[in-house]
Order: structure tokens, then sequence, then C-alpha cells
């Protein structure tokens, strides 16, 4: 008996050992284990022998019984491994291949200036106020101290739209300007406003385009001053080009809608057709502001006894340059997609106070 | 304004050199817009002599000149005309940059003879316009002499802004007197000597103005001048001019545009033995004209100021006179005109007849009306000077007109308007510098000069106070902080623009920015071109009306771009289209649009083309992103008609509001604009997406079951122009408690479907409550989604 177990032993090792596949192996596990096994057939032998004898050959047979099993499972990892390993083999791909890109289009740089300045202004109580780009002539010239003949009409270039039966004609905005006019008819002081948009002045040249982008600010209260305005230029330049300091030199000049008027320049740096702001030893022109003249607030029936304040405009496209380092304005409203991937930003790229403006 | 320093020094007793007086003007507020030296450019030139010149041997024109430079003899071709031995001339030597032609001189061969250099015109140097030949100096130039240091050119000259209110600085005595007022010297007086007349004029003048045009001309003063000579000018003064950039003409014209600069003055000279009677200020008739100075005829249109004599018209007062009356070289009489016109009616006048003047430009800003006499004066003298003859005393009609304006200050708005701490002492003698009366205590009575019309309030003598002392002294303050709102700064508006924009940038479109305005007719293909629209003085007949759609530009930016090769554009504008001049008329919209390929190719997908879902999907995630109620949004098939007809369509709130159109391009509106298909666009009209119901911040709580939901399948069968959303709705609305999602999976015509029908597929999302589906309750559900559907759109479930 014992050497029968040692032979069915030595059998069923060399056959499980030998199995080539899974299936294979689950016929010699049915040959030896199943119903009518030749191990099963062994242990059914048991039932007609003798205690002694069954004493000593169960545990044999269990022994083998156990470590056929054991074999079989042992080979069937082997196996199994071995197909996964195969199967894996034949799902090989090259991962060299370029994959399908998200959608990704652009954001305007002119937009995204305008969301870094919304930004700065909102962390200094600023709201953002908007107007039409079609004025009357009373908002664009008349209540912002331009009075029909004044020689600064001239300067403005003014685009017209065709008269009325009355006579009467729009024009397209020359500034950003009457938006102030606009916030001051309707809502009391103390006001904190910027007004970026679209403008329009007849000048086409290589620095010129018949339609650009300001951003005007107000500010009137009862004790506003030029230090205010000053202080609050700083504050908004030193943030938008991501400086430690700015300077600014303050250069009286003449405005009709604002008395003292001054224009302002920032000291920069100039190096192979490049602009460093914040240092160097060169002066840019970059706006013009004053205190608002008392005329306007009385054209906004505000009494100038009793408030004032001051404005500010400054060109958006032109912003844009001197931070991104773009050369060509007019290359700002061709819309080519080269232009557009190679300056504009990520849609999830949006300016915040914390997460800073630029990247 | 230009002017050079030692004419600046005419009225300004200053140690001050050119880089303080530079940084002052721009500090003051006279931008200082450029510094040329001409001694500067010219300095390699010196003057010499010319020893021979012997005729070309191979060239009739030129002639091989031995000059002389002082230390060696140079040969020299040259081809000018004047060209001979034993003059003086101005040479350039190998190395020398000659401005006029934008050469550096080189040793060169002229038709096989050498040459050292050149002799040079006025022109070549930037002297003048003149280019008859080289320059003659005088016997005496010494030669070897720096041409620069001879000629007496080491004189900058300056250039300066002046912004409009600064008429006082349109003369050189203005700006002296506010450099003077900063620091930098004192001011000379002005030599105005009253000259004696030594008869009456036969000549007068008569003002006849109308009721309420008065104040066109107030004031005419003139003289008469008989036996001048009227030759060219001195040379100093001809330098003075040419230095500005000014010719030089006769000596009398001379005179009037010399004083136009140096004290602002403009004048203007007849020559008597031309008029015809008496002059007179008037307005004039329409239809009356004459010929101007400038070789113009100009006829009026009625109403403008002039000055006639009897004959006529002579000129448009204040801005040009008449070249019938004008001086020459052989004028010997001559009549001087010094008068005052008012800024308005000369500006009208100057931009009706589109004449610019030096006259104009002082007269439309406002000369000083108190310096008539005082110029007349002034100018009779030089005149007498230069060209001698004897003058009239002098004639007038009309007063002075009335002055005397005069303005409160508080010394302490310096501070509380300006911001800067000053004494009262200090502003006040600020003021007194600029010429200004202080009178009595704060606040004070400030009179202001007549020279400076544009001060008409404190404002303005805060701010004259503050340009003098300096805005460099101006402090840097910070705003207080307010209990501004966070989230307030952009108005609901302004966020739903910079939503739309980020979210078609995150769906791959890219923004652009294009004009408002474009060509009338193509506007009129999409909607719009209303007379109310049209730009009256466009930059170019391209862009002479407002846009009633953005598409039509971003058509053409596509078809550009595709034409330097891109096969697929996607573009996006969110910004203002008009419907009429109104305020309410401007519309906010998101447009965009995708031409051509969809996507690049890929080994990974295949390539199609754009189309008209693709707007609409574009369309839908633009009003998601602005939270627009997408899910109550119908579509309808009917789109504006530059749109295909049968590919296009609207997505409304309700039948009326149209939040948005989408659709293929239609063939028409593209070839039109010159653009090749397929075109695909929208345009979501921000402004009438209904403002949300404020809300509060935190959601409403979230009750999910554990419970597996089950997804049922159904195929229908519906007539071909069945409306799948109309089906969609129907099944949803089925069973409002279970159904929790209804999407279409694919739609079908062909074999197997009878013809006439499309076979739907809806994928049914059921969600149980709380307990789990049995079997008994799916066939009800399903029963209840076939009848519906039935009910809606005649659907049999296909079997």
């Amino acid at each position: 008996m014992q050497e029968q177990i040692s032979a069915l032993r030595d059998a069923l090792t060399a056959q499980i050992g030998s199995a080539a596949d899974l299936q294979a192996l689950e016929d010699i596990r049915v040959a030896a284990l199943g119903k009518k096994g030749s191990v099963s057939g062994l242990m059914k032998g048991l039932g007609g022998m003798s205690p002694e004898e069954r004493k000593e050959m169960g545990p044999a047979l269990n022994g083998l019984k156990t470590e056929v099993a054991d074999a079989l499972a042992a080979r069937k990892d082997v196996l199994e491994d071995a197909a996964l390993e195969a199967r894996l083999t034949a799902e090989r791909v090259d991962v060299t291949l370029p994959v399908m890109d998200h959608p990704a289009g652009t954001i305007h740089p002119v937009s995204q200036v305008m969301d870094e300045i919304a930004e700065i202004f909102a962390s200094l109580g600023f709201d953002v106020a908007e107007g039409p780009d079609l004025e009357s002539d009373f908002h664009n010239f008349t209540a912002l101290n331009i009075p029909e003949e004044h020689p600064a009409r001239q300067d403005h270039d003014t685009f017209y739209l065709t008269p009325d039966e009355n006579g009467d004609r729009k024009v397209l905005r020359t500034h950003t300007s009457p938006v102030q006019i606009r916030t001051m008819l309707s809502k009391k002081p103390p006001i904190r406003i910027i007004a970026p948009g679209r403008t329009y002045r007849n000048d086409s040249d290589a620095t010129h385009t018949p339609m650009f982008h300001q951003v005007e600010g107000l500010v009137i209260d009862r004790d506003t001053h030029l230090g205010h305005l000053k202080g609050t230029l700083e504050a908004f330049l030193k943030a938008f080009f991501e400086v430690d300091a700015v300077t600014l030199r303050l250069r009286p000049s003449y405005f009709p809608f604002t008395e003292p008027s001054m224009e302002v320049d920032v000291q920069c740096s100039f190096n192979e057709g490049s602009v460093k702001i914040g240092d160097g030893n060169d002066w840019l022109e970059i706006l013009g502001s004053g205190m608002v003249h008392p005329n306007v607030l009385r054209a906004c029936n505000l009494d100038p006894n009793e408030y004032q304040g001051f404005a500010f405009g400054v060109g958006i496209d032109r912003l844009a340059m001197l931070k991104y380092g773009m050369n060509d304005l007019r290359a700002f409203f061709d819309a080519d997609l080269r232009w557009l991937k190679h300056y504009g930003f990520a849609a999830l790229d949006l300016p915040t106070i914390a997460g800073g403006l630029s990247k | 304004m230009k002017f050079t320093l030692n004419w600046l020094k005419d009225h300004l007793e200053t140690e001050a050199g050119l880089d303080e007086i530079l940084s002052t003007l721009n500090s003051i507020g006279l931008e200082v817009e450029g510094v040329e030296n001409p001694a500067e450019k010219l300095a390699p030139f010196t003057v010499a002599e010319v020893l021979e010149a012997e005729p070309h041997p191979d060239a009739d024109k030129l002639r091989v000149c031995k000059v002389s430079t002082g230390t060696e003899t140079l040969q020299i071709v040259c081809g000018a005309p004047n060209a001979r031995a034993g003059i003086k001339v101005v040479l350039g030597q190998p190395g020398a940059y000659v401005p006029g032609l934008d050469v550096t001189l080189k040793k060169a061969k002229i038709r096989g003879v050498e040459s050292n250099g050149m002799m040079c015109s006025v022109r070549e140097l930037e002297l003048g316009d003149e280019h008859d030949g080289i320059i003659e100096l005088p016997e005496d130039a010494p030669v070897g002499q720096a041409f620069a240091d001879y000629a007496k050119l080491d004189d900058p000259v300056i250039e300066i802004a002046i912004t409009p209110n600064r008429q006082d600085c349109l003369g050189v005595h203005g700006i002296a007197r506010d450099l003077a007022a900063a620091g930098l010297g004192t001011l000379k007086p002005l030599k105005a000597t009253a000259v004696g007349g030594e008869y009456e004029s036969d000549v007068t003048v008569s003002i006849d103005l109308p009721e309420g045009a008065e104040d066109a001309c107030p004031i005419f003063i003139g003289r008469k001048f008989t036996g001048v000579k009227n030759g060219d000018s001195p040379k100093w003064l001809q330098d003075r001019l040419k230095a500005i950039g000014l010719r030089p003409i006769s000596a009398l014209v001379d005179v009037t545009n010399y004083i136009s600069y140096d004290l602002g003055r403009p004048l203007h000279v007849y020559d008597a033995n031309k008029l015809t009677g008496n002059l007179k200020a008037r307005l004039a008739e329409a239809g009356e004209s004459f010929l101007a100075l400038d070789g113009k005829t100009y006829t009026a249109e009625g109403g403008e100021t002039v000055i006639a004599d009897d004959a006529g018209v002579q000129g448009f007062g204040g801005i040009i006179g008449g070249e019938d009356t004008g001086c020459d070289e052989t004028t010997t009489d001559v009549i001087l005109e010094v008068a005052y016109f008012d800024p308005k009616r000369t500006a009208i006048t100057g931009r009706k007849h589109g004449i610019i003047t030096d006259a104009r430009y002082r007269f439309e800003r406002g000369v000083d009306p108190l310096f008539v006499e005082t110029g007349a004066e002034i100018a009779s003298q030089m005149i007498l000077n230069l060209c001698g003859g004897k003058p009239s005393t002098l004639f007038q009609a009309g007063v002075t007109p009335d002055w005397g304006r005069a303005v409160p200050f508080r010394a302490s708005r310096v501070k509380t308007l300006g911001g800067v701490d000053l004494s009262a002492d200090e502003s006040l003698a600020i003021l007194d510098r600029l010429g200004f009366t202080v009178i009595g205590d704060d606040p004070y009575t400030v009179e202001v000069p007549s020279w400076r019309r544009d001060v008409e309030g404190e404002a303005d003598i805060v701010e004259e106070v503050l340009r003098i002392h300096g805005y460099d002294n101006i402090p840097s303050v910070q705003l207080p902080v307010t209990d501004h709102k966070a989230g307030t700064t952009l108005s609901p508006r302004q966020k739903r623009a910079r939503a739309a924009k980020r979210r078609l940038a995150a769906v791959g479109l890219h923004e652009t920015m294009t004009w408002s305005f474009m060509n009338r007719t193509l506007a009129t293909l999409f909607g719009g071109g209303n007379d109310c629209l049209i730009v009256d003085n466009p930059v170019s007949s391209e862009l002479d009306c407002m846009r009633p759609s953005v598409l039509p530009n971003l058509v053409e930016a596509a078809q550009r771009n595709r034409d330097r090769g891109a096969q697929g554009v996607a573009l996006f504008e969110v910004g203002p289209v008009y419907l009429d001049d109104t305020e309410k008329g401007q519309l906010l919209v998101a447009t965009g649009i995708r031409a051509g390929r969809f996507a690049d190719r890929h080994w990974a997908t295949s390539t199609r083309t754009v189309d008209v879902f693709d707007a609409k999907r574009d369309a839908m995630a633009a009003l998601e992103a602005v939270g627009a109620p997408v899910a109550n949004l119908q579509a309808f098939d009917e789109a504006p008609d530059y749109y295909h007809p049968g590919r296009s369509g609207t997505l409304r709130l309700g039948p009326k509001n149209v939040l948005a159109s989408f659709g293929e391009l239609h063939p028409k509106a593209l070839k039109g604009l010159d653009a090749d298909g397929p075109v695909v666009g929208f345009e979501v009209y921000l402004d009438r997406i209904p403002q949300p119901k404020k809300t509060d911040a935190a959601r409403p709580a979230l009750t999910v079951s554990n419970l597996q939901s089950v997804e049922r399948d159904f195929a229908f069968l519906v007539e071909r122009d069945t409306k799948v959303a109309d089906l969609v709705r129907a099944v949803k609305g089925s069973d409002k408690t279970f159904i929790t999602d209804v999407s279409v999976f694919d739609v079908y015509e062909g074999k197997g479907v009878p013809e006439g029908q499309k076979s739907i597929a809806l994928s049914v999302l059921l969600t149980p409550t709380d307990a789990t589906f049995a079997d008994k309750d799916i066939e009800a559900i399903a029963g209840r989604v076939c009848a519906a559907a039935e009910k809606a759109t005649g659907a049999v479930l296909r079997s």
C-alpha cells in the first residue's frame, strides 16, 4: 500500500509539474481528487481496512491528498501568472503615441488685464461701472467741461453717427470718462469706481487703432485730495506690474475735466526694446489724472464745496503691452490664432490677489 | 512750440544751464518734446575755400575742385553750378554725416576722378530748403573754422508741448515768465516805447458787427507806414525763424511771425497801396470769397469774422490774410493790424474751412486781450528798425475788452485739495511771481492776469501754486478703508461676461476683440445697417456701420486664419452689438464660431467638420456658465435668416425670450463674407437672461438613496419630423417620482425602419426611493413611458 501511495505521488507530481495549461491541470485534479479520481479511489479503500491499517494508512492517504492539492494550487498559480503575463504582453501598446489634447481655448490679454485691474481695485474698495459706447454729446463732452468750441475737442478725433431728424448726433465715446458722469448722476458719494471699456478715435497708424480700451477711475468723497490720487496710483501700478515699488513722476498737464491735472510717468528701464517698470533711469508716460473739475461736479448736480475727488484714465491695451511684451497694438484686434495662442491666457488663469495676477 | 535757448535768454535773466531749464519746463507742465543743437549735428563741417575748379574730364556738369581746408588741399568733385574758384564754402570730409542726405561721406571716385569730401548746400545741412547750389560764405569767413561756430549755430532748439489752456506760453516771453516764477531767474521786462506818429493814416478801420456778435472783434488797432523797404530781414531774425522751422519771407512778414512766437501776439500787415478804401471788421455774407495767402480761395458760408476793404473780403480775421493785399518786395506803404478775435468764432471758422495757421492757433486759445496797444507799439518799433519808413499815429476801432477777473482763494485749499502742506506766504509768493495780484486776507481775492484766461476758479489757483511749488512734493496717501462688501465689485452683467469668456475658452474657443463697426453692406446681411447706426466719418468705408452681430467679424477672422493654413478655427468674442443708437440698443452678446475641422486629425478618432450641434453645445455651455436656467430652455427651429434655414435654431425661455441663436451659417452669408464653409456659430444674449433669485449660498440638503438605480432602454419609432425634444419631455414627465434622467443614445433612419420614420433610442434612468424595484414596478413604469410617448408624439415601441 505504501508503495502504491508513493508511486501515485510520484506520478501525480510529475503530471502536475508538466501540466501545460489550466485545463490540463484541471483534468489532472479531476483524475486525482475527483469523485472517481485515483486518490479518492484509494481513500475509499480505507473503509475496508482494519483499525490498525486505517490508523497507519489514514494519515498517509490524507497526506497524499494534501500534497496533491498543494501541488495543484502551486502549479495553478504558476500557470495563471504565465497566462496573465502572456495576456499583458499581448496587450502592450505604444505609449509614445501622442494623445488627444483636451480642448483649450484662450482668454484675450485685454480681458485678462481687465480682470487683473478689477481684482486690484476690488481690494481698494472700488466697484466696476460701465456705460454705452454710443454716447450723447453731453456725457462725452459737455458735462466733462468740454464745450462745443473747446480746442480739446479737436484733439479727440471723434467718430460721429449720422445726425437724426433733430440734428442730434451720438458720438462713439472717445474715452471712458462719460461713465464718471453717469455714475455721479445716478449715485450719491462716496463713490469709488473704475470703468473699463471700448473707446474710439478716428486715428489709424502704427500705434493707433480706431478702437481701443481704456479704464477710468473715479473717487468722490468729501476730503479726497491729490495725495490720495498719488497713493492710489502707486498701489495700483505696484500691484499691476507685480513689483516691490514704483516711483512716479507727476507732471502738471491739462484735461478739461480735471483741475489740477497731471500726467503720470513711471520710472522704468528700456532694454533691447522691452520695458521694465519699477526701476531704471527712464520715465514712461502712463496715464492722465487730476482732481475732478468743479464744473464737472456741478454738471452732475454735486456741490463742489461739499464734494471733491480724483479721476484718472489709462489705456488697457498699453498696460497689457507693457506687462506682457506685445509690441504691435494692431495685432490685438486682428484675431490671428497664432497671436491669440501665444499671448492669450488659459481659461483657468483667473487672476486673484491671493493667487497672483500673472503666473 | 519751438524756441532756441538764446531766444529764451532774451526774456529770462538766468544762470541755469540747458538741463536745468529742460527739467524745470517738464516739472511746471511745459512738456519738453525734443531738444536739438544744430551745432552738434554739424560739428564735422568746416569753412573751406575753393582754390581751383576745373571741368571734369568725363562729365559736363561736374567740376574737379581743389579745396583748402586751412591745413591741406583736397580734391573734391562737385556738381553744383556755383562751384568756382575763390568762394568760401562749407566742407564735409570723409566720415562726416550729412543730415539732409542721411549719408556718411566716404572717399569716392566720381566718373573716375577721386573725391575727398563734399561741399554742402543749405538743404543738405538741414538749415533750410534751398538747394540751388552749395553754400557761399562771405569772403571774410575764416578758412578752417568749425562752421557751426562761424555761423553761431550753437543754440539748442527746444520744442515743448503746450496744453490747450496755456495760450500764454505760445510766446517765448510767457515761457520765460513761468520759468522765472519757478525760480530759474528773472523775467526781463518788455521794451515797449510808444512810437511817435508823424501823421494821421488815410486808411482807417471800423467795426461793424451785429448785436450779439460784438465780441467777435472788440478792438482793432492799426498804423500806417509809408516809404518802407521790404527786403530780406536781417540774418539774426532769419536764423531764429529758420531754427524753429519757419521760412523767412520778407522783413515785414518776418516781423509778424517773430512777434507771434516771441510774444504770442499775432499780427497782420496789408500793402496799403493794394487796399481799396478803408478796413472794416464785420461778419461775412454767404458766398463772399477771397484768395488767401496759402494760395487757396475760400468762400464764406456767412457769419465768419472777416476783415474787408471797400472791394470785399481780404481775410478771415485772426486766421489768414488775403493774397491780393499782402506785402511783397515792392511794398512801400503798409497797414499794420493788431486786433483781438474771439476764440470761439476763430475755432469755428478755422475748422469749417480747414485752415491751420499760427494766428488761428493763438486766437482760438485766446491771446492776451490787454496786450493790443503794447503789441502794436512793439511791432511798430520793429518795423521801423528793419524797414524804415514813416509811421502814422495809431488808429483804432472798438475798445479794449473787459478783463478784471478775480477769484476767491483759501490758502488751506493747497492742503485740502492738493494734499501739500504749504504756508499761505509761500502760496501767495508763487502767485505774485506768476503775475497774479492777491488782495485782502484769507479768503483772498486773487486778480487773474489778462494772459491767463484759463484760470477761472480756486482749483486753478491751487494748480498754479502746486505746479510752481512742484508736483513732486505731493505726498502719497492711501485712501481710507471702507466697508466695501466682497463680491460686489462686479455687476451681475460683468460677472456674466467673465463667466462666459472663461467657459468658452475652456471648451476650446479662442477669445478675440474685433472692431465694433463693420461694412454697412455686411451689417445689412446680418440684420443691421440702420440709418441711426451709420458712422458719419468712418476711418474707412469698411468700418462705416455699428455692428448688428459679431458673427461677420469672426467669420472673416476665421477665413484669414484658414487662408494661413489653419484647418479648424474656433473663435469667440464677448462684446457689444447695436440694435439702435440708444443705451438699451446696445446688447452684450457672447458670440462664437467654429469653422472647418472640428479638431485636428488624430489617430485615435475619426476626422469630422463642424456641425450645428457643435454650435448648440457651445451656446449651452455659455448659457450654463452664466447661470441661465438651461434645463428650462426650449429649442425652436427658427433662427435669423443668416443661418442655414434647416440647420439652425434658437434657445428660448418661454416662447418669446430668445436667449441664444445657433446654427450653420447660410451659404449666402458666407459668400457675402467671402468665406469657405462649413462655419457654425452661436450668439448668446447675456442681457436677456433673467436675474436668478438671490438665494442663500447654502445648498439644499442632499438626500440620496443607497438603492441601486436601473437603466432601461426604449427604442421608439416616430415620424421623421417629430421633435426628439417633445419625445424626451413626454418620457421625462411620465413618472416624476422614479425617472431621474432620460438620454438619447441613438437616432436611426434607414434599413429596418419604415420609410418616413426614424428610430429614437432612449435610455431611461429609474431611481428607487424606498425599496428596490420589483419586475412589476419596472413594467408599470415602462407602460407609463410608452403611453406618454405615444400620446405626445405618436411614438410606437420598436419591436
